[in-house]
């Protein structure tokens, strides 16, 4: 499982528009690219990005090779109730990491 | 070198490696100009086509925040927000991003619904030269808009040789 840093706030007023950025540590390779002795380099990417928020999707994006390495995406989303946020990257040769936030609306 | 041609045109380009292919006659020709991995501005419409399909495409609504000058095109940071207030009936469906002389014209497509709040989006990008960057937004009622930025790129993405 790739390492993930998350930004979310822990707590938010109910209703309140919050910003979630998100960073995972993937090398994007482009598939573009070729060795010095002309094999290319097969593409090895991070493909989909989903945010569930309490069961509900929030959130989806399809990456292509143009994402730098290091796939970096912040979205917002409506704090409505107390609850998990469930964060989803797959990939190329089955990559997959998770990550879940808990937030407390008030 | 893999995605050549920084500084050239589309069409030197294309004349160049006619006349590369016509030299090389097998066995010698380098991998980089048997794909010629470019998309040309019309690549970029035929992709932009094949999102919106017939629909017109309307200007303003969406700004695209990149740096006009940005030295390395390996992590270029890329921020697209649409003017939209997100409610169930007025809501931005999806957001998609575009490049004109990468080696493919698509770089993110996000689905966005009325429990996102805000339309706004950043990540980090690659550009392989100096371009213009394309953003459509498609919303709930069925109408596409689109904001663009221009990027001079000092040293181009996928330069570098794998070892």
């Amino acid at each position: 499982m790739a390492r993930a840093l998350i930004n979310a706030p822990a707590k938010a007023a109910r209703g309140a528009v919050i910003e979630i950025k998100t960073l995972v540590s993937h090398i994007m390779e482009t598939g573009f690219r070729y060795t010095q002795t002309g094999e290319p380099v097969p593409r090895d990417i991070v493909t989909d990005f989903t945010a569930t928020y309490n069961g509900e999707e929030v959130f989806r994006a399809r990456l292509y090779p143009a994402i730098a390495a290091n796939p970096y995406l912040t979205f917002h989303t409506v704090a409505t109730e107390t609850g998990t946020i469930d964060l989803k990257w797959t990939g190329d040769n089955g990559f997959e990491t998770t990550e879940r936030i808990r937030i407390t609306v008030e | 070198m893999t995605c050549d041609g920084k500084s050239e045109s589309a069409a030197t380009r294309r004349d160049v490696l006619k006349i590369a292919g016509a030299l090389a006659l097998g066995g010698g020709a380098s991998p980089a100009l048997v794909t010629p991995a470019e998309a040309t501005p019309a690549e970029m419409q035929a992709a932009v086509a094949s999102i919106v399909g017939e629909a017109r495409i309307n200007d303003g609504k969406v700004k695209v925040d990149i740096p006009p000058l940005v030295e390395n095109g390996n992590t270029v940071p890329c921020a697209v927000a649409v003017n939209s207030p997100m409610t169930a009936a007025d809501h931005v469906k999806a957001i998609h991003v575009f490049t004109e002389k990468n080696p493919q014209p698509y770089v993110i497509s996000v689905a966005l619904g009325p429990r996102a709040g805000l339309a706004s989006i950043s990540t980090r990008i690659r550009l392989r030269d100096s371009q213009t960057v394309l953003a459509v937004a498609e919303m709930s009622d069925g109408t596409f808009w689109s904001g663009r930025a221009a990027v001079i790129v000092t040293v181009s993405a996928c330069l570098e040789d794998v070892l």
